[in-house]
């Protein structure tokens, strides 16, 4: 039964007040004034005031408006419609093809019971050496990417969303420049990936509340499908955006804040989406990508901080390349015992001598004379940045540890790496 | 028979739900709030005049204004009894492979099994007799659960002493049926079955008395057995940054440590950590009973995608599962990760009751919690003269990787050791990341303290040459200091760091550290003279070579001896 309201008692922020009896909480609501019908949320109940969250904004909303409560809360359409499709947060098309209605699922769905999860085992080859060898990303792991703004975390996602062996691709877009959310769509119909995406784009000029839905609609989208059996690749940019949206509406509400103005449950807001990421015991999996730009280059941050105690680990993009410290993939051991038995001895003594490199650097920057192994170190540093590190490398994993091996054998004695002498005589290349 | 107490619910803010009620309400008393045909868990947390406000333990989407909630009288419980190892709970004792049978992929709201299943039944061998007089936690008789033999025991909640009036005979019985009959001393009856029922938030102290933790806890990690140890009945915690080891340490400890039984809350985090325990630990055997870990193991796992008030319950849950066993004369260890997590729910639902927040927005009364939660561990002597203890580690995620948060230091002033985690550790995977010089321990080791000062020196002496290199550079430091530097380093590479892949090294026993320790110490006290500081820092390479290729053979076979005669002679030249 669908009830239509008129008494709208406050106005604050994007937050409606209604008083309203027999509503469900997080309930839909649709908004009728003059600049156009907008969907809203119930976000708060007492007693007979009912608050909610309008997705387009309060602006032009008058106290006179309807409110028509309908009954359910936030839901999306779930068919083989979507592929190709392209929505905004509140999942009404942009690509001017029609509205899709059938079939409608609820957004923001129970957590999947741990017992029905599986260990990971997939690796998700990328031909990015210092991803594949040093942190491999494995299907249905949460990893962000942590950036400062203007690196070029979208080209690394986009390069990541078409190289990796998915059958699904669903970009959620958050506060996206135009421009980016241009890029994605050509990018990916130029690579003929496009008919096997899904796009929910909340641009930096939408209301800000159909930024909160983005996240929720992708995943619902991708839950459904992983339980045909797909194997779905989400890439969420930019969470930090998400959180700023968070932030607006909790501060509307008079919530106490509890770091840097973001509202108390933020870790616990992130980890409800990021968890979706999933191997289905029986069905496909769900693997996310996000990107999470850091205020100031900032990792301790309210928004990285709380997504990298989420997350399977974080990707830090510096200076346009993946920086190796601090870089983490968590699931790494669970799949790169089984690719070469040097994968990670060569991942372990090359960073441990590449972290000797960089203090090497320290003093060196300082003025200090450099010993004979200060420039052993110098010289493999150098070389590591531009045949592993530099992002335009693209080569198999293999060939990626083979070019390891070289770089070590170019610059040490092998007594000096510290790797077992049964590795050393069968990797270490002959003179 | 009291009346059924009810309640019509007039507000809803996130897991909040206000009731209005006519009769009475009892604080922490459990209350279902009712949806259709949803009966929804939560706890009464404040009273304002008529108003009832409730933390609901499952999402709250489509609750109505008007609805019913239901007062049940009883505070949030667990069911104790045989059938609790190897099993994995969620933070309300719902049992997690049984509920994916039930509701499939996904966990369903109001869906509430019973953690011990009534229809099982469990072969009962009384130990007590008739006329025997017994108190709270006397045992009855036992039952064989898997490797252990699990006491019955006179619940917990007995006051004063009583006699058995009558005792069930050895066979079998459903875990329900009243195995005893207990008098006291005016002539009342009490029953005892096999299960009894303890809420959450009270400690059990059916014990004589509380000692002094003094016996170490081998985890078999070397750093901490050595430089900072955890004592059984003491408490640690585990703070560092994300990325720095913590959940890897945590398992790495449930799965070695010498110790009976493991009971791990999993509170707030990631749910794919807990499938890797609970995936691998029926496969693991324990080396000491030869049984798969995880009859050994008790899960409770509320991930952070689960409902948050009940991330609040699991570490209560956890902890009165490990006194249970206690009460048994077993000694339990408890890892909770992350306390932070726990931390932070109860700042959500300060938040929604718009209490006056303390420092960064957590509930002023966050330090008594974590403090009466810490001190449930103890070293206990039982009224039958066996001791038994709970350890409780608890991880700490502190915001920002900084240890002036006020989890962290609530924690650290109630724990016996601490071990930090350094991000600049984790950066050079030198694992387990514990930082050597932060970190501290009240407690004793196995290995002789004065060795531990002379070795502690070393790396302390060694961390100011190498701050001082770093000022100076290597050629304006002197050859002895730049020595001093190169053990340090070596014993950090051999002996503090840890390699968790290999197979032998994952883990050093007691006896083992305790002869590596000496080679170490050796080394540490032996005069090296070198020409060039390069060749000082070549002898320490080819050392630290010969030493890791040790910490990986078998110990007490012929290899590890005459590796070790290698070492020895290549320090002799």
């Amino acid at each position: 039964m669908q009830k239509i309201y008129n008494r709208i008692i406050q106005i604050a922020g994007n937050v409606v007040t209604v008083e309203a009896t027999g509503i469900g909480y997080k309930d839909l609501a649709e908004i009728s004034s003059k600049t156009g019908k907008s969907l809203a949320q119930v976000i708060r109940m007492d007693g007979e005031r009912v608050y909610l969250q309008v997705f387009a904004g309060s602006r032009g909303v008058s106290t006179g408006d309807k409110v028509r409560f309908l009954g359910h809360p936030m839901r999306v359409s779930f068919s083989e419609n979507l592929l190709g499709r392209i929505f905004n947060g509140a999942g009404i098309p942009r690509d001017n093809g029609p509205v899709l209605d059938e079939n409608m699922i609820e957004i923001g769905g129970p957590p999947v019971n741990p017992a029905k999860r599986i260990i990971p085992r997939k690796m998700v080859r990328t031909g990015i050496p210092m991803i594949d060898i040093f942190n491999s990303l494995v299907e249905s792991q949460k990893l962000p990417i942590f950036s400062v703004p203007g690196e070029p975390y979208n080209d690394v996602l986009a390069r990541i969303a078409m190289q990796a062996e998915v059958d699904l691709i669903i970009l959620g877009g958050m506060g996206l420049k135009y421009d980016d959310y241009l890029f994605f769509r050509d990018t990916l119909e130029k690579h003929g990936s496009l008919s096997r995406s899904i796009f929910f784009v909340h641009t930096a000029s939408d209301p800000t509340v159909e930024c909160l839905l983005v996240p929720d609609m992708s995943l619902a989208v991708a839950e459904e499908f992983a339980l045909k059996g797909k194997r779905v690749l989400v890439l969420l940019t930019d969470m930090t955006n998400f959180a700023d949206a968070l932030k607006e509406i909790s501060i509307t509400m008079e919530q106490v804040p509890s770091n840097r103005g973001y509202p108390g449950d933020l870790y616990s807001q992130l980890a409800s989406r990021y968890e979706k990421a999933v191997d289905f015991d029986t069905a496909g999996s769900i693997t996310i990508l996000a990107v999470t730009t850091m205020p100031g280059d900032d990792v301790t941050h309210p928004v990285p901080d709380n997504t990298g105690y989420i997350t399977e680990g974080q990707f830090y993009l510096r200076n346009g390349s993946i920086e190796p410290f601090g870089s983490l993939s968590r699931l790494k051991q669970q799949v790169n015992g089984d690719t070469r038995k040097d994968h990670r001895v060569i991942m372990n003594r090359m960073i441990q001598l590449f972290a000797d490199y960089r203090s090497t650097l320290e003093k060196q920057a300082m003025g200090f004379r450099m010993a004979g192994w200060d420039k052993k170190l110098l010289s493999y540093g150098h070389d590591f940045e531009q045949k592993m590190m530099d992002l335009s490398v693209n080569m198999s994993l293999e060939k990626a540890l083979d070019m390891g091996w070289e770089i070590m054998a170019k610059h040490f004695e092998p007594f000096e790496t510290g790797i077992k002498s049964e590795l050393i005589d069968e990797f270490w290349p002959k003179k | 028979m009291v009346e059924k107490r009810t309640g019509k619910i007039v507000g809803v803010n996130g897991n909040m739900v206000i009731a209005e009620f006519d009769d009475y309400v009892v604080q922490n008393e459990v209350a279902y709030v009712v949806h259709g045909s949803e009966r929804l868990k939560s706890e009464v947390i404040r009273v304002r005049g008529k108003k009832a406000e409730l933390q609901v333990y499952e999402d709250t989407k489509g609750i109505t204004i008007g609805g019913d909630v239901e007062f049940t009288g009883e505070l949030l419980s667990v069911e104790l009894g045989p059938g609790l190892l190897g099993q994995i709970f969620d933070g309300l004792q719902n049992p997690l492979p049984q509920l994916a049978e039930k509701c499939g992929f996904f966990l369903k709201r109001g869906v509430y099994l019973e953690a011990l299943p009534d229809e099982a039944k469990w072969e009962f061998t009384p130990s007590a007799k008739k006329g025997d007089k017994v108190r709270a936690g006397s045992k009855l008789g036992s039952v064989k659960e898997g490797i252990f033999e699990h006491w019955i025991m006179a619940p917990f909640s007995l006051d004063g002493e009583m006699e058995i009036d009558q005792i069930a005979g050895k066979g079998k019985y459903d875990l329900k049926h009243a195995v005893a009959k207990l008098k006291d001393s005016r002539g009342n009856i009490y029953k005892a079955a096999m299960q009894q029922t303890w809420p959450v938030k009270i400690p059990i102290t059916a014990y004589a008395e509380k000692l002094k933790p003094s016996k170490p806890l081998v985890t078999k990690i070397r750093i901490i057995d050595t430089l900072m140890p955890v004592a059984l009945g003491g408490t640690y915690c585990v703070p560092g940054p994300f990325g720095s080891g913590k959940t890897v340490l945590q398992q790495l400890i449930s799965k070695h440590a010498d110790i009976d039984i493991v009971v791990i809350a999993a509170c707030g985090e990631r749910a794919g950590e807990v499938v890797e325990t609970l995936r691998t630990f029926p496969e693991l055997v324990d080396p000491k009973t030869s049984r798969p870990l995880m009859e050994r193991t008790v899960i409770i796992c509320n991930t952070s995608s689960m409902p948050v008030a009940a991330r609040e319950s699991s570490v209560y849950t956890a902890v009165t599962i490990a006194e249970y066993y206690r009460q048994m004369g077993l000694n339990v260890l408890l890892l909770a990760d992350s306390t932070s997590r726990w931390a932070q729910a109860m700042r959500e639902m300060s938040g929604r009751l718009e209490e006056i927040p303390g420092e960064e927005a957590f509930p002023a009364y966050l330090e008594t919690r974590i403090a009466s939660f810490y001190e449930r561990a103890g070293f206990v002597r039982l009224h039958d003269g066996k001791t038994s203890s709970v350890t409780i580690g608890g991880t700490v995620s502190p915001a920002g990787g900084n240890f002036e948060e006020p989890v962290t230091q609530a924690t650290l002033k109630v724990v016996g050791a601490f071990h930090g985690l350094s991000r600049s550790r984790s950066d050079a995977r030198r694992y387990p990341a514990i930082d050597p010089l932060e970190s501290w321990s009240k407690y004793d080791s196995f290995i002789d303290a004065k060795q531990i000062l002379k070795v502690k020196a070393i790396l302390r002496k060694g961390n100011e040459v190498d701050r001082m290199m770093s000022v100076v550079g290597e050629e304006g430091t002197l050859i002895s200091d730049f020595i001093t530097y190169l053990k340090a380093e070596f014993l950090d590479a051999v002996y503090l760091q840890q390699n968790a892949f290999d197979k032998v090294d994952a883990a050093t026993a007691e006896d083992r550290q305790k002869h590596a320790f000496n080679v170490i110490h050796e080394i540490m006290e032996h005069d090296f003279k070198f020409e060039s500081k390069d060749a000082a820092r070549k002898f320490f390479q080819r050392l630290r070579q010969k030493f890791i290729e040790w910490n990986s053979i078998e110990w007490k076979t012929d290899a590890f001896a005459e590796k070790e005669k290698e070492c020895r002679k290549y320090i002799t030249g």
